[in-house]
């Protein structure tokens, strides 16, 4: 119940402040991802069903305000965070490179599947300009983000499952 | 552990492929009634709006508060200059402000007899504080902190700095997301003053960091329009109120049609430090299709 509560905090806050403070901090007029950093390491952290839900609330959020159609983001989301999932067997939370590399990789791929649908479809066919302006300054603008999100994740997370293993021992 | 413990502690719960595959249906079905209809629109508009928009607005006044404080303290020395050199524009103004007060007299005075007194009345507007912007890279749409219950609803022209800004796309109760006239997925009729060819004036991402918007499909066979005309929303558009000035043509060039042209404007509106918006509460008539049929 805690987790829930904490990670509906989390969606909301990361949700808020990409909105509101981001904006004034652009770095060429991009602006960090937060949502992708959260829906992948909630994903490789607690495994694919988590990763999918919190993937579709911080999609959902998007859709409700920024989006045209209510589903599309939340769609690309729960995937990213459904595949991030798949991960967690092979995730340690000592290790920092795999984290940032599938964090780095989901960027990517929803930048590219966001071009694709709905520039790509719409006859915009420069690739290279929304490539090298677009995904990739967001991709390395959310690497330096997550250097400062993921700890905090992390932090809270091994938290959680600390007093989790706390009141299971408790229960027995 | 005994098993009886574990057992107890057992729920049933849904695979998570099967659960993905339950979500993209949910998904879908969504995308295609938001589509056509606007079913999930005022409810969810609604929670979102209890939810996070006192905390967007709440943010956003703390961030333009402290950058506030920050400029001021830059701009003191500045601004003392600037005192007294407006005193003394002061002076001179007050002598203009009499004289034209005169003239306004005389004008409205002519404008009734010329019976052009609805064509040049202003429109409504009410004014809004943007409070969040886009949380993606590819689209430059804001939100604003006024939404139904003040009177706001679908397709307002938004207006800043006497320029024409966007228009309202979807309302909550107290917030309204507005589309700007560069955001990609925008298009504007407009026309070019004084002659009056009407163009198409459309968002371009590519072209939003140098500051102009991109127009094309302008027929102007006698060669009028020239770089500096002024492009207004045109009346033909069916979104936007007619006069609105969207910006002064940058660059034209000939289609490879040889018969429209395109090129850039330059819009009016200060889109990088936007804070503040007029929202026009007067819409443009729309002709429903009942009413046309009969």
């Amino acid at each position: 119940m805690l987790r829930k509560l904490i990670t509906t905090i989390f969606i909301l806050a990361c949700f808020i402040l990409q909105s509101t403070v981001f904006p004034a901090l652009d770095f060429g007029g991009v602006i960090p991802n937060l949502m992708v950093i959260l829906t992948s390491s909630f994903g490789f952290m607690r495994g694919d069903r988590t990763g999918l839900a919190v993937g579709f609330g911080c999609g959902l959020l998007c859709d409700i305000f920024y989006g045209g159609m209510l589903g599309f983001y939340a769609m690309i989301f729960m995937y990213v965070g459904f595949l991030n999932g798949k991960f967690s067997q092979i995730f340690y939370p000592e290790d920092i490179k795999l984290p940032l590399a599938l964090i780095v990789t989901s960027d990517l791929t929803v930048g590219l599947v966001c071009y694709v649908l709905l520039f790509l479809l719409r006859g915009r066919f420069n690739f290279s300009f929304y490539l090298w302006k677009v995904i990739c300054p967001e991709a390395i603008y959310t690497i330096v983000a997550t250097l400062f999100l993921y700890p905090i994740v992390l932090k809270v997370n091994e938290l959680l499952e600390a007093r989790e293993k706390r009141s299971a021992q408790i229960f027995v | 552990m005994s098993p009886v413990i574990k057992k107890k502690g057992e729920r049933f719960t849904l695979p998570s492929k099967y659960l993905l595959f339950v979500f993209t249906v949910i998904c879908c079905v969504a995308m295609l009634l938001s589509f056509g209809t606007d079913v999930f629109n005022i409810p969810l508009n609604t929670a979102v709006g209890y939810l996070i928009v006192p905390f967007q607005e709440g943010i956003s006044k703390t961030g333009s508060w402290l950058s506030d404080r920050s400029e001021e303290l830059v701009q003191i020395r500045q601004l003392i200059e600037e005192n007294e050199a407006l005193k003394g524009q002061v002076a001179d103004l007050t002598a203009q402000n009499t004289v034209l007060q005169q003239e306004r007299y005389e004008l409205t005075r002519l404008r009734e007899l010329l019976d052009l007194k609805e064509k040049y009345n202003q429109y409504d507007s009410v004014g809004a504080r943007i409070i969040s912007r886009d949380s993606g890279n590819w689209y430059s749409n804001f939100i604003v902190d006024k939404g139904y219950e003040d009177g706001i609803a679908v397709d307002m022209n938004v207006m800043a700095g006497g320029g024409l800004a966007g228009r309202v796309t979807s309302v909550g109760p107290n917030w309204a997301k507005v589309t700007t006239i560069i955001s990609d997925d925008s298009n504007v009729s407009g026309a070019v003053m004084p002659s009056g060819n009407t163009l198409i004036v459309s968002g371009d991402l590519q072209l939003i960091r140098d500051g102009v918007i991109r127009f094309s499909q302008l027929l102007d066979e006698e060669g009028q329009v020239e770089v500096g005309s002024k492009v207004v929303t045109s009346s033909i558009s069916d979104k936007f109120l007619s006069d609105i000035l969207i910006g002064y043509i940058d660059s034209i060039t000939l289609d490879a049609n040889n018969l429209t042209k395109s090129g850039q404007i330059t819009p009016v509106v200060d889109f990088g430090h936007l804070e503040e918006v007029l929202i026009i509460t007067q819409r443009k008539p729309q002709i429903r299709e009942d009413e046309a049929l009969e």
